[in-house]
């Protein structure tokens, strides 16, 4: 009887990771920028895309996206309402994008092309831990929370908050009534990510929205 | 609950490394684990058990070697170690440190397999540290 120890040295996820650097290849090579957008089930991300997709276009960018969901494509139709090109994904069951899901979708998306878009935005599945571990390619990862869930969520979900590179503050229209405690919410998010870009922003009211629409300009064409 | 796809993800990469050595049992795999990671180390082990299930590495063991946060703080200079991670602070001078240097870690660290009968490995196969029992 002979005992083996392998050395393996590799990563889980080293098929998604390759995929995702695939990706993001793409998108780079397409002059594309990708955004991820990450948060709980409620925060209002369809809502908030939905606005900044119809401010997009109305800025004459081009956008599209793709929206991932368990069941369901009321997101995509919701979506789709603002003009921009949108395809559902949904996953059956699996609480997370991964990068393969990407890449099939887009493959699949009849008269689509990365060609001449500015921005491709994914809308994760509503989930606060798994979306994490799982690279999808994006050059930038937003995380979404809204006023109504507490300023602590940054300390409870700490994996995705530090994965971030912006957080975006939902429904601040609610932020009286809800007793939201904003400089609580700004130094958890600070502690868990330091130096992160954080938007205030109401898709109601459109609060915020402009701070937001000039990062991601900056972001499209670093000067 | 992602920690099925991650079980089963393991299953794939350890299968495909194991190839290399017909006939040998999969006795141990172990991971490093970062305390960033977002894997709950129980709910892995109870999808490894489902995962592993008639496959080769049925009745394996999970071993989950769990790493701190490591930051590297800007200020002061120093890789530090935090406690449990809800304060990216220097543990050292108490400044904000957003470097990571270790915590986000998912790998497969090495696996351990039990041949019955020792054949040499296949040419390409990983390096194998042997131990004669």
């Amino acid at each position: 009887m002979t005992t083996r120890i392998v050395e393996l040295r590799r990563g889980i996820l080293k098929k998604n990771d390759e995929l995702a650097a695939a990706l993001r290849q793409r998108f780079t090579s397409a002059g594309v920028l990708v955004l991820n957008l990450v948060s709980s089930p409620g925060t209002g991300k369809t809502t908030f895309l939905e606005r900044t997709l119809r401010e997009l276009r109305a800025r004459t960018a081009r956008v599209a996206a793709l929206v991932g969901d368990l069941e369901t494509d009321n997101d995509a139709r919701r979506l789709a309402a603002s003009g921009a090109p949108v395809r559902q994904i949904n996953t059956h069951g699996i609480c997370h994008l991964d990068a393969e899901m990407v890449t099939k979708h887009l493959e699949a998306w009849e008269g689509f092309s990365l060609a001449g878009l500015n921005y491709l935005f994914i809308e994760n599945v509503g989930n606060l831990v798994c979306p994490s571990s799982y690279d999808l390619g994006e050059r930038i990862r937003v995380v979404l929370l809204s006023v109504t869930e507490g300023e602590d969520k940054p300390l409870k979900y700490p994996g995705l908050f530090n994965s971030a590179d912006a957080a975006v503050i939902t429904k601040i229209d609610l932020a009286v009534p809800c007793g939201f405690d904003r400089d609580v919410a700004l130094k958890n998010i600070n502690e868990i990510r330091p130096g992160i870009r954080i938007f205030e922003t109401s898709a109601k009211t459109g609060a915020g929205m402009d701070e937001w629409l000039a990062y991601l300009a900056e972001q499209a064409h670093p000067s | 609950m992602h920690e099925l796809s991650i079980a089963m993800s393991i299953v794939d990469a350890v299968t495909e490394s194991a190839a290399a050595y017909p006939g040998a049992r999969v006795k141990e795999v172990r991971l490093r684990v970062g305390a960033l990671a977002s894997v709950v180390e129980d709910s892995l082990q109870f999808c490894w058990e489902l995962a592993t299930e008639g496959t080769p590495l049925a009745g394996g063991v999970l071993v989950i070697h769990k790493l701190p946060v490591i930051v590297h703080c800007d200020a002061c200079g120093a890789d530090a170690e935090i406690e449990g991670v809800q304060r990216f602070r220097c543990p050292r001078c108490g400044e904000l440190a957003a470097d990571l240097r270790q915590g986000r870690e998912l790998e497969i660290d090495s696996i351990e397999l039990e041949d019955p009968e020792p054949r040499e490995p296949e040419i390409g196969a990983p390096n194998p540290v042997e131990e004669q029992i």
